[in-house]
């Protein structure tokens, strides 16, 4: 069934929000108001695209660091947020145990990883397993950046999938870097889907500033993983508008020109567009989801901050589910 | 009570909790067809199937990283490593998630997970195949590290562990799987994890050891024994959570330790052990807390070198002598 005009505009919206949020982030972190932020600016558009393919509550997201449009589109709330980058004791995925941008939810079926990129991918495939062999129809969308399909946990955790036809999507989120390092210097494929065929499985690549046809991409995967036709591995390729994360400069690996140059292409500004000239939104309306967004950011900031820390007696709990194991 | 070896009381382990709970499975290499490396789970794949009994391709991360995702949604897995030289490649999964995906997702995520590996040496399989790196995982919070040195103990641990909501790794011991004893038949017998065990009694020295050493003690306590000395052997059977209680107790009534474990010395077993003592029951130290352990090189191949490297029988008899100045 193809997107309906409205849930069009609801995906825009979520892009938005989720930039303006990712956007005050930054400012946060130069006020010295929170100890670091990684970003997803630039990511958004294939981030809504792809989580709009999965259902809700029923299906697992298995994310990386810089999925917040995805968590946002999950129905964390902007508050949610600022208040895992300020380690406020309320903060849904971990109570402030864990960095931000480590999303985890346990009543919408997200996990994400530690630190250690790639760990996520064997995760999910194991995820996978689990619905098979329990026969359910429940389906695993995970994502990964282009650098860290370089590991070989990324090639065990697709091949485990594939061996297996297990219902995992296998989204690469390829910004053209790994911090610094550019793709050519992490795989000698112009695509990270290009190397599914080696591992027995679909590749798709696509447009990761268009969001409708991320959606189709990944909906088509997601369909047929949940048919019980496997596993598929799609890239949708896109750019890393900011620096690499709060803790470092991207002026020392890539030129003013180039950021310019992609700054033409962000996702949010091509999406607008596209919407305003297909007739769905109009500038006036456009504005107001700014003003909205403003508001919904600048409440979060407000609320957030009045939550109260963690107490000191948290930090001690829960290492273990069963009490006896405490040492 | 059943006679059987050390491999069967395993093997039963796993047998009777597949049978009892649905959501146990087991998957790791050759497990399946082969029956496992070391036999634990010959006829498995017969009983319960392709589904429960998983063969897995040569990948230890996706290994232990599918079983930790398998047990987010769940199900119980038993993920066997074909020995604990092998986990080093699977290492961030073991430390970086099964570890701290409970604290660090706010105890959202339970991961009722089992990893089983053999450790040790005394096999003439070299150096890569034959550490004994248990203290590592132990150093680790979040992992809960179980060590048998009895078959009942290897039977009533591994079912608990298989029961339990924490992730545990499970250290098998490859030479002690010859090894009989008497194991009860009762299909819920269980072995409390994190805590240690008085495997004999005895008044004069406390020997401290865990799995396959706890055989060599038991011996070593034999020889001391001849010699009119009464030793007491406490069996650890767990590293983390680590049961300082009836070795402190005994330690009190003895008032001299030897700690024995087969890995290294260095930031070992016995170190931690001895310090618990001193910071425990410092009043009641006669003599230095004596540490027997492996010789601190990789171990060699050939069987005589081998042998002058792991921690003997009669080093245990004579650091027990050595702490009563006899």
């Amino acid at each position: 069934m193809p997107l309906s005009n409205e849930k069009k505009k609801e995906m825009f919206w979520t892009m938005l929000l989720s930039r303006r949020l990712d956007e005050r982030a930054w400012v946060l972190h130069r006020q010295g108001k929170i100890a670091f932020h990684i970003s997803g600016i630039g990511q958004e558009a294939a981030q809504v695209g792809a989580v709009y393919a999965i259902e809700k509550g029923k299906d697992w997201l298995v994310p990386y660091y810089r999925d917040l449009s995805m968590l946002i589109a999950m129905g964390m709330s902007p508050t949610d947020f600022v208040m895992s980058l300020m380690g406020k004791a309320q903060e849904p995925s971990s109570g402030a145990r864990q960095m931000p941008s480590h999303f985890s939810l346990r009543q919408a079926n997200i996990v994400s990883h530690s630190a250690p990129v790639a760990t996520q991918s064997p995760h999910a495939s194991g995820i996978g397993l689990g619905i098979k062999m329990d026969g359910k129809d429940e389906v695993v969308l995970t994502t990964i950046g282009e650098g860290s399909t370089s590991q070989g946990e990324w090639y065990e955790a697709v091949n485990f999938a594939a061996i297996h036809q297990l219902p995992v999507v296998f989204l690469v989120e390829n910004n053209r870097y790994a911090i610094s390092v550019p793709q050519e210097k992490q795989m000698a494929v112009s695509s990270a889907a290009d190397k599914a065929c080696g591992l027995g499985l679909p590749g798709i690549e696509v447009d990761g500033t268009q969001m409708f046809e991320v959606y189709d991409a990944v909906k088509e995967a997601v369909d047929n993983a949940r048919k019980g036709d496997g596993p598929s591995v799609i890239e949708a390729k896109m750019y890393r508008l900011t620096p690499h994360s709060s803790d470092d400069d991207d002026r020392s690996y890539r030129t003013r020109e180039e950021v310019e140059h992609f700054k033409k292409e962000d996702p949010i500004i091509v999406m607008k567009e596209q919407l305003i000239e297909q007739g769905l939104m109009t500038e006036e309306e456009y504005k107001t989801l700014e003003e909205k967004a403003k508001k919904s950011v600048d409440d979060a900031v407000e609320e957030a901050t009045r939550a109260p820390y963690p107490k000191g007696e948290e930090a001690a709990t829960p290492v273990y589910a069963e009490e006896e194991n405490h040492d | 009570m059943s006679r059987m070896t050390m491999r069967e009381a395993i093997s039963k382990a796993l047998w009777e909790e597949m049978e009892r709970d649905e959501s146990v499975f087991i998957q790791g290499e050759e497990v399946g067809l082969w029956g496992g490396t070391y036999a634990v789970t010959k006829g498995f794949l017969d009983h319960f199937g392709e589904k429960r009994v998983r063969d897995t391709p040569i990948a230890e991360a996706a290994i232990v990283g599918s079983a930790i995702g398998a047990a987010l949604t769940g199900l119980r897995p038993v993920a066997e490593l074909m020995t604990i030289n092998f986990a080093f490649v699977a290492m961030d999964h073991i430390i970086n998630e099964a570890a701290k995906l409970h604290y660090m997702f706010g105890g959202q995520f339970k991961l009722p997970l089992v990893i089983r590996a053999t450790s040790g040496g005394g096999r003439q399989l070299g150096a890569t195949h034959s550490q004994t790196p248990d203290a590592i995982f132990a150093h680790f919070p979040g992992l809960v590290v179980v060590s048998p040195g009895t078959p009942a103990d290897a039977k009533g641990l591994l079912k608990s562990a298989i029961r339990s909501d924490d992730p545990v790794l499970f250290i098998e011991n490859a030479t002690l799987y010859q090894t009989r004893g008497e194991v009860p038949d009762d299909k819920d017998y269980l072995e409390p994890l994190g805590k240690s065990k008085i495997q004999r009694e005895g008044d004069d020295v406390t020997i401290v050891a865990y799995s396959k050493m706890v055989q060599s003690a038991l011996e070593a306590a034999k020889m001391l024994s001849e010699d009119g000395i009464e030793a007491e052997v406490i069996d650890l059977r767990t590293l983390r959570p680590l049961d300082m209680d009836p070795v402190i107790e005994s330690f009190k009534r003895t008032n001299r330790a030897v700690v024995v474990e087969e890995g290294w010395r260095s930031y070992g077993v016995g170190s931690e052990v001895a310090s618990r003592i001193y910071e425990l029951a410092f009043d009641y130290v006669d003599a230095p807390v004596k540490r027997v352990a492996q010789a601190e090189v990789p171990l060699p191949y050939n069987a005589k070198l081998e042998q002058l490297a792991l921690p003997q029988t009669e080093d245990i008899y004579h650091a027990a002598k050595e702490v009563l100045y006899g």
